[in-house]
């Protein structure tokens, strides 16, 4: 018996010096070749721009399409794409796109303005079911169209007045039209493919597939297994090959930030999607170091349910806001990589500024809570807090129950729910305090502000304030110049922190680990990659050494 | 009780019960002492925790962080300044009841069921058993959710959530002892006897089959509290700031490179609790063995 | 015995219809559907992505039509993935969870099974001690600390292994693997002893060193039958185990198995890959039950004279 044991261990110690053979890493070997390692998060539902939502598909089409414009990722200012160049009419309701005099899809066929008009006409269709349709509701008649209320293609306001001339007839002045321009869901399909496979507005169709798809960006699809890895490679018709200097870009489905940065560590990938918490510190003390952080166009706060005793008094809602110590959260709990905030708009969109109208204030939180009929906690009916199941969800979430314990002497009850639970608790109001996370898909307080208007799709605060309403959806589009519509934007904010429907925490930071060798990948208020810009330099390879 | 005794054609040669016996020999079993000394103590300490913390379990010190082991903090403190001591022995109450009551709940279905259909046999063994393959086959993950969702979530329902899976391999376990056991002599002659099948399951089946249940059920305790933690982690279990042994590992091993001691003492506590069920459990099989007592 | 096996099969046919009913209705009554996402989903849209999955049509009638498509073997197209159908996206996974359970049973059986019967041949000695103490840490070891920290040990400290990865780098199989088989190993081990402890005090054992046979042969040649029962039984559960919980090391490891589909299928409320994964594993589950059956009936003598008769 004893030597059958032998013989085993030799068997597995001898296969495993076998495999020990070191290879060259995915870095080393990317950086010779030109290719990017690239972390995405999570495997992507589809390829489709019409179909899908999320951000790791955000990254593959953006490197496998082109909209009319694309933002330069230093000033997130938009530059030609599929448009060389655009004008606006006197009243901007009008824009002109001219298209570009190379531009090709990954076939060789030219890419002209009737694809344009084909491609928002199916992105708009109600049959097609994309979930950010409304992205082009800016375009007149659009949103009709796209809720059943006209059937006529012909009325919506995109025309091809010939191969090369795009005309787009807007509702009103949209100062941030041509930001949705680089946005998946108004990007241009290639007809002749997607009909090849299926009705057009089939989402069932197998024409993104590797060998089907044809795409109009630097890059084409090379090799897709699922949950695997997805490689793209340079497109040799893209109209602006000359500046792409990647030869291609490996996508790694990294559902779990804990391997990814393992993987990262071992010089398995050049930039990863996310960076576990607890390794921030560590990362960041490193010399030279691949972390690299920017605040975010997103703001973390919590929903309060305003029709549900006791939220329904102000005061309590105050109360609970002012008792929070913003300040402790994002040092202790988030390791310094995010900002407190105080209002839904994050600081600084566009220049905007949001008003801030208090700060950590455990005095005046019990004072109001007192004067809400609860000194010190006295007859206190028990709140819940819901939030989706997260490492980080629940550290801020058990973090604030001890806050509120500490400065108003309450209980608050927390309820971690798995994801669809929790997104039905929200939708359906049936909650008291949630946690929420929006992200802008532009960059304007509008993103952030239209959220809480009467009735919102959004709003799940039941707060409902008509002067808001107005502000918003009348007077601030009609403003003449952005310092109007700004301070009409911050009039409109006042009035709803004052309300405090919800409890805003911190503004959001992206948060990655970049290998050295990587540049020309910016970090931005969007997050944004323009992946033409980004090259490899072979510097030697260095070791992470943690601690 | 004693007419069933003398009529067990395995147990005649035995002048004393089973158990007394039993307990006799455990006694001699120093390991299984140990097993049971360590648990006797962690479920005192597990009641007594309300009083013995050194710290309510919730108080928090953000600007502390996670601290090793210092005077204050015997075993450290988490990264919101909690006190570790304390955690664990909070965690442990949850975690030995879930483990204890799921484990019960799984034992006593299990066996039962077990038993039943490898003494019946025939069409009423196929049905039972085609209902466990059923369950096996179900979607856990599911289940519990729903579980969770329609009822509400209390720890009550925690515990029968997990026993109702726990159960099933139980089962199958039993049944095949039983199948095997049920050819043998003895129990033909208890047959032959006319004793009803619910005495001869009760009285010979069971006790003989016990080897391998015990060790079963000293493995499925761990297991137990590892899927409580699991499910916690998903966010079905134990609500913060309560915790529990699983859950303080699973935590711990997110940050074991940088705070080692968050899961090196949970883990102690969890190890040393199974070591000892080992322990007690090897100690119980090896007492109960009634056909090698006679060597 | 081969009505034996063709009744059991036979049986298995009401057992998974079973199973795709009661999923098909649980999965209905959990909270939240396919299309709930973060962002409020307009009412036009969420119809017209209904109508394309069938779910405006009553309840009943859904039902009936799941059930014809699956008589042609057709498991739907996936929610979460549009344009991908659950045939393929099973196909896509089995793979690499079927040889990562494959390797993991192996490490299970010749690892579990290898230290029970060292162990049980000298129970109550530091043989016995050793490998069941090893074994007992494996058991209270989850896979989720287990992997990390073979992955530190290998991966990153001594830079052995690969950390992540299946089939990219040579040699990415084998922590998966270790981690995936590490707690079976522990149970099997477990079994294996306590089996073999049982046998070894039967009397057939006591005949046979009567005979004078030398240990090992009665070990070989006797024991091992009887005492690995208790391992086969576990054997048919384990590997349903096996391919149902792989989703941890498969997570842990970025392997692209059944394990994480079936997973997120559940939590992203995709109803046919839901399904499809159920109706499929519950297949293999069955029939993997039946085989550990056949398996112990073979190697129990009375069971395999009581079959042969039937």
């Amino acid at each position: 018996m004893q030597n059958y044991a032998r013989v085993v261990t030799c068997c597995l110690l001898s296969a495993l010096l076998l495999a020990c053979s070191a290879g060259e890493s995915n870095v080393a070997q990317g950086n010779r070749d030109g290719i990017l390692h690239f972390g995405n998060g999570s495997e992507p539902q589809g390829l489709d721009p019409h179909v899908v939502t999320g951000v790791p598909e955000s990254k593959i089409i953006d490197a496998l399409f082109e909209g009319l414009t694309r933002k330069n990722p230093w000033t997130l200012e938009p530059e030609p794409g599929a448009a060389a160049s655009w004008e606006f009419s006197e009243d901007r309701r009008v824009i002109t796109f001219h298209m570009q005099p190379e531009g090709r899809w990954s076939n060789g066929d030219p890419v002209t303005a009737h694809d344009f008009v084909w491609s928002w006409r199916r992105a708009l269709d109600p049959a097609m079911g994309n979930l950010y349709a409304y992205m082009l509701y800016p375009v007149k008649n659009a949103e009709a169209y796209a809720t059943g209320k006209i059937d006529d293609p012909e009325l919506l306001g995109v025309r091809a007045l010939d191969d090369m001339t795009l005309e787009v007839t807007l509702n009103a002045p949209t100062p941030y039209f041509l930001q949705l321009m680089d946005h998946y869901s108004s990007f241009a399909v290639h007809r002749e493919t997607v009909e090849r496979f299926g009705k057009a507005t089939d989402r069932f169709t197998r024409w993104t597939r590797v060998g089907n798809i044809v795409s109009n960006g630097p890059f084409q699809l090379k090799d897709w297994e699922l949950n695997r890895r997805i490689v793209v490679e340079r497109n040799p018709h893209y109209w602006d090959n000359d500046t792409v200097r990647l030869n291609g870009i490996v996508f790694y489905p990294t559902e779990n930030a804990v391997s990814e940065e393992r993987m990262f560590r071992v010089n398995q990938l050049h930039y990863t999607g996310d960076v576990p918490l607890n390794k921030i510190p560590a990362y960041r003390s490193l010399p030279n170091t691949p972390f690299v952080e920017a605040p975010y166009l997103g703001t973390y706060f919590y929903l309060l349910n305003t029709e549900r005793p006791p939220l329904d008094d102000v005061r309590v809602r105050k109360a609970l806001s002012l008792a929070v110590d913003r300040e402790a959260i994002t040092r202790n709990v988030l390791y310094g990589s995010n900002n407190p905030a105080y209002a839904i708009t994050p600081p600084g969109t566009l220049g905007y500024q949001p008003p801030q109208l208090f700060s950590y204030d455990p005095a005046e939180a019990r004072r109001l809570l007192a004067e809400a009929g609860y000194p010190d906690g006295d007859g206190w009916p028990g709140l819940e807090l819901i939030y989706n199941t997260s490492e980080s969800h629940r550290k801020i979430a058990v973090a604030l129950q001890q806050m509120w314990k500490d400065v108003l002497n309450i209980k608050v009850t927390l309820s971690n729910q798995e994801w669809k639970v929790y997104l039905d608790s929200v939708s359906e109001m049936n909650f008291q305090v949630a946690r929420r996370g929006w992200i802008g898909d532009y960059v304007d307080p509008n993103n952030f502000l239209d959220l809480y208007i009467t009735e919102g799709g959004n709003n799940n605060t039941g707060i409902a304030d008509p002067v808001y309403d107005d502000l918003i959806l009348q007077r601030a589009p009609r403003a003449a110049t952005q310092e109007e519509r700004f301070a009409l934007f911050h009039e409109a904010e006042t009035r709803l922190m004052e309300q405090m429907p919800i409890i805003p925490i911190y503004t959001y930071a992206s948060k990655h680990l970049v290998h050295p060798s990587v540049k020309g990948l910016p970090a931005n208020l969007m997050d944004f990659i323009n992946v033409k810009y980004i090259y490899l330099e072979d510097v030697p390879l260095t070791e992470f050494e943690l601690e | 009780m004693t007419a069933a005794n003398l009529t067990s054609v395995a147990q005649a040669e035995q002048g004393t019960s089973l158990w007394k016996d039993a307990w006799r020999r455990l006694r001699k079993n120093r390991l299984a002492l140990f097993g049971l000394a360590v648990l006797t103590a962690f479920i005192l300490i597990a009641l007594l925790t309300p009083w013995l913390a050194p710290y309510a379990y919730d108080a928090q010190n953000l600007d502390l962080g996670a601290s090793p082991p210092s005077a204050e903090h015997w075993l450290g403190t988490d990264i919101f300044g909690r006190d570790l001591l304390t955690q664990i022995m909070y965690g442990g109450r949850i975690s030995l009841a879930v483990g204890f009551v799921a484990t019960a709940v799984a034992l006593v279905i299990g066996v039962t069921w077990g038993a039943v259909a490898g003494y019946v046999g025939g069409r009423v063994d196929a049905v039972m058993m085609r209902l466990v393959d059923i369950l096996y086959a179900l979607p856990f993950m599911i289940f519990i959710v729903l579980l969770m969702v329609v009822f509400g979530r209390n720890l009550l329902l925690l515990f029968l959530a997990i026993g109702a899976v726990e159960w099933l391999t139980m089962a199958r376990i039993m049944r095949g002892q039983v199948q095997s056991l049920r050819q043998q002599e003895f129990v033909e002659a208890a047959v032959s006897l006319g004793l009803s099948p619910a005495t001869i399951v009760r009285r010979h089946l069971v006790p003989n089959a016990l080897g391998p249940i015990i060790v079963y059920t000293t493995l499925t305790i761990p297991s137990v509290m590892l899927l409580e933690a699991f499910l916690s982690f998903l966010g079905l279990g134990v609500q913060p700031p309560a915790t529990s042994w699983g859950l303080l590992i699973s935590y711990g091993a997110e940050t074991m490179e940088e705070y080692p001691w968050l899961l090196i003492f949970p883990g102690a506590a969890l190890t040393l609790t199974l070591f000892a069920l080992n322990f007690l459990g090897d100690g119980l099989r090896d007492a109960l063995d009634v056909r090698g007592s006679g060597d | 015995m081969w009505r034996f096996v063709v009744g059991r099969l036979l049986q298995a046919i009401p057992v998974i219809l079973a199973v795709i009913t009661v999923t098909f209705f649980l999965v209905r009554i959990a909270p939240g559907g396919p299309f709930d996402s973060e962002k409020a989903v307009i009412p036009e849209v969420k119809a017209a992505l209904e109508a394309q999955y069938r779910l405006d049509l009553p309840l009943g009638q859904q039902y009936l039509a799941y059930l014809g498509d699956l008589a042609q073997g057709e498991l739907g197209p996936s929610f979460k993935y549009p344009g991908r159908s659950v045939n393929e996206l099973i196909a896509a996974g089995l793979p690499a969870t079927a040889e990562l359970g494959a390797y993991a049973l192996l490490v299970a059986v010749v690892l579990g099974g290898l230290a029970g019967v060292v162990a049980s041949l000298k129970p109550n000695s530091a043989q016995d001690y050793i490998p069941m103490s090893v074994a007992m840490i494996g058991i209270c070891m989850p896979t989720f600390l287990l992997g990390p920290l073979l992955v530190l040990l290998f991966g990153i400290h001594l830079e052995w292994l690969p950390v992540a990865g299946w089939g990219d780098i040579p040699g990415d199989k084998i922590l998966p693997s270790l981690t995936l088989g590490a707690a079976y190993a522990a149970y099997i081990a477990r079994l294996s002893r306590a089996g073999m402890l049982e046998v070894m005090s039967q009397d057939y054992i006591r005949t046979a060193r009567a005979k004078g046979l030398p240990e090992w042969q009665v070990v070989t040649r006797h024991a091992l039958r009887g005492g690995l029962i208790p391992v086969v039984a576990f054997l048919g559960p384990a590997f349903a185990g096996l391919l149902a919980g792989s989703f941890v090391v498969e997570t842990i490891f970025q392997i692209p198995g059944l394990g994480r589909f079936y997973v997120q299928a559940a939590f992203n409320r995709d109803y046919t890959m839901i399904l499809g994964t159920t109706v499929f594993l519950s297949t293999l589950i069955v029939l993997f039950n039946l085989l550990s059956d056949i398996l112990a009936a073979w190697l129990n003598p009375r069971l395999r004279a009581q079959y042969g008769e039937a």
